[in-house]
C-alpha cells in the first residue's frame, strides 16, 4: 500500500487530469440518464399499450439489457454503431449506456405508472378526455413524481457503470486512474485515489437524492 | 315533470366472465327526475353506473342518453361523457393539481374554453359548493366532504346534462354525509337529472322523484318514494327495506 502522504501528494498533484476525467464521467452519465428517461418512458408507454406486441417488445428490451453483462452491451453498441453510423466515441459510449439505462427506468415508470390509482383515469375519462390525453395530463405527472427518487437511484448506478467505458478508450475517471496507475508503475495510487473521486460524487448524489425525498414528502398531497 | 327522456336503457345485459352482473335492464330516467338506486351490495349498482357513461362496455342491449343510441361504432364515447358527469365515491381528485385547477382541466382540455373563463366559471361553481376560499389549496388538504364537494364541482364544470353519483358519501365520516349530501339536493332542486347510487335512505325518500331497488343483477322493484318505503310490493323489496335501518 503506498504511504499516505504519498497517496495525498499525488491526490494533489493529478487533480487536473482527474477533474476533466471527472467532467467526462458526469456528462457521459447526464446524457446517458437522459437519454435512458426518453428510452424508458417508450418503452413504459409501450408497455402499458393496449396493443399487446408492443408490450412484448418493450419485454423483449428489458429482458435483453437485464439478461447480458453491461459490457458485452456496450462491445456490442459500439462496434455496432462506429461500423454503421459515423459517430464520435462519446456518443457511442453515451448511447450503449443510454440503451442499458433505458431499461432500468422503463421498469421505474411501468410501476410508477402502475402505482396510479385507476381511479384517476376513470375520472379523467368521465369527464370526457381521451385515454392518451388522460396519461399525458393525469397518470404521467403523479408516475414521474413518484420516479424521482428511484431515478436518482438509477443515477448513481448509472455514474458508477460509466467506468466500463473505460474499455472503449473513453477518457472518464477509470481509464485516467489505469492509465496513471500503468505510466507511473503505481497502480495502486491511482486506483485509490479514482475510488476517492467515485465515493465524493456517489455521497453528494445521495445526499442530493435524500434531500429531494425529504422534499417530496414534505409538499407530498 | 319533463316528458323528455334523458336516459334509457333497454334490455341491458352485462358479465364479467361467468358472472352475469347486469340481467336484462329496462329503465328510463326523465329530464330533472332524480332516481336512488339502493340494493344490496354486488346487486351491480355500480356497474350499472358504469355502463351509463360507457367506463363499463354493455354486452348488449342499447342505451340511449337524450334519445341517441349510443353505440362505439357512430359514436365518441368522449364526446357522450361530456354530457354524462360522474361523481365517485373516493372522489377521484387529481392530487397534483389544486382545487381550481381540477375544476378547469376538462374545460380547457376538452371543451377548449379559454384559461381566464374557465377559472371565472370555475369559481362560480366553487361558490356554488361552498368552497371559494379552497380554491388554491391541494386536494390533501381538505376533508372528505369537501374533496366530494370539488368532485361535484369539477363533474358540473363540463356542464353535463346528466350527473351520476356512485355512493358518493359512503367514503365519508358520518359529520360530513349532511354537507355532501346538501350540495346534491340543491343541485337536484335546480333541475340537474340525477341518478344516485346511496345507501342513504333519507336522502332517497326527501329527495329521490323514483327509487330503483336491485337484487342480483336485476330490478326488483322501480316506485315511488312513499310507495317504495310504506307500501313495497315486493317480497325482496320487505326483506331489504327491514336490514336498512330508515334514516
Ligand atoms: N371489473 C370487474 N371484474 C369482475 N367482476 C366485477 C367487476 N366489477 C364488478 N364486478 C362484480 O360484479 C358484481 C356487481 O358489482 P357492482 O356493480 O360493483 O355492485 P354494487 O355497486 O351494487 O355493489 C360483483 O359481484 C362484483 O364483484
Ligand atoms: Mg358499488
Amino acid at each position: 500500500m503506498p504511504s499516505f502522504s504519498h497517496f495525498f501528494d499525488t491526490l494533489i498533484s493529478s487533480k487536473g487530469l482527474f477533474i476533466d476525467a471527472m467532467m467526462v464521467t458526469l456528462e457521459l452519465t447526464v446524457v446517458s440518464i437522459l437519454i435512458g428517461i426518453i428510452f424508458g418512458l417508450f418503452f413504459a408507454l409501450l408497455k402499458i399499450s393496449r396493443i399487446k406486441v408492443l408490450g412484448y417488445i418493450s419485454n423483449l428490451y428489458v429482458f435483453l439489457v437485464r439478461g447480458t453483462p453491461l459490457i458485452v452491451q456496450i462491445f456490442i453498441l459500439y462496434f455496432g454503431f462506429s461500423g454503421i453510423f459515423l459517430i464520435s466515441d462519446f456518443w457511442a459510449a453515451a448511447l450503449a449506456l443510454a440503451f442499458h439505462n433505458g431499461a432500468y427506468i422503463a421498469e421505474i415508470f411501468r410501476g410508477t405508472i402502475q402505482s396510479v390509482d385507476k381511479g384517476q383515469m376513470e375520472a379523467g375519462r368521465s369527464l370526457g378526455m381521451t385515454r392518451s390525453t388522460t396519461i399525458r395530463r393525469i397518470i404521467l405527472p403523479q408516475a414521474f413524481r413518484r420516479a424521482l427518487p428511484p431515478l436518482g437511484n438509477q443515477f448513481i448506478i448509472g455514474l458508477k457503470d460509466s467506468s466500463l467505458a473505460a474499455f472503449i478508450s473513453m477518457n472518464e475517471l477509470f481509464n485516467v486512474a489505469t492509465t496513471l496507475g500503468s505510466n507511473n508503475f503505481d497502480e495502486m495510487t491511482y486506483l485509490l485515489i479514482v475510488a476517492v473521486y467515485y465515493l465524493v460524487l456517489v455521497a453528494l448524489l445521495t445526499l442530493a437524492v435524500s434531500l429531494f425525498e425529504k422534499k417530496l414528502a414534505v409538499s407530498d398531497r | 315533470m319533463s316528458e323528455r327522456e334523458m336516459i334509457r336503457i333497454e334490455h341491458l345485459n352485462k358479465s364479467f366472465g361467468d358472472l352475469h352482473v347486469l340481467k336484462d335492464i329496462n329503465l328510463s330516467v326523465h329530464e330533472s327526475d332524480v332516481v336512488c338506486l339502493v340494493g344490496a351490495s354486488g346487486s351491480g349498482k355500480s356497474t350499472l353506473l358504469r355502463c351509463l357513461n360507457f367506463l363499463e362496455r354493455k354486452d348488449n342491449g342499447n342505451i340511449f342518453i337524450q334519445g341517441d343510441n349510443i353505440m362505439p361504432k357512430t359514436h365518441d364515447m368522449n364526446e357522450v361523457r361530456q354530457r354524462v358527469g360522474m361523481v365517485f365515491q373516493h372522489f377521484n381528485l387529481f392530487p397534483h393539481k389544486t382545487v381550481i385547477e381540477n375544476i378547469i382541466e376538462a374545460p380547457t382540455v376538452v371543451r377548449k374554453v379559454s384559461k381566464a373563463e374557465a377559472i371565472a366559471e370555475a369559481k362560480e361553481l366553487l361558490k356554488k359548493v361552498g368552497l371559494e376560499d379552497k380554491a388554491d389549496v391541494y386536494p390533501s388538504k381538505l376533508s372528505g366532504g369537501q374533496k366530494q364537494r370539488v368532485a361535484i364541482a369539477r363533474a358540473l364544470a363540463m356542464k353535463p346534462d346528466i350527473m351520476l353519483f356512485d355512493e358518493p358519501t359512503s367514503a365519508l365520516d358520518p359529520e360530513l354525509v349532511g354537507e355532501v349530501l346538501a350540495t346534491m339536493k340543491e343541485l337536484a332542486d335546480e333541475g340537474m337529472t340525477m341518478v344516485v347510487v346511496t345507501h342513504e335512505m333519507g336522502f332517497a325518500r326527501e329527495v329521490a322523484d323514483w327509487i330503483v331497488y336491485m337484487n342480483e343483477g336485476q330490478i326488483i322493484e322501480l316506485d315511488r318514494p312513499e310507495e317504495f318505503f310504506e307500501n313495497p310490493k315486493e317480497e325482496r323489496t320487505k326483506e331489504f327495506l327491514k336490514t336498512t335501518a330508515l334514516k
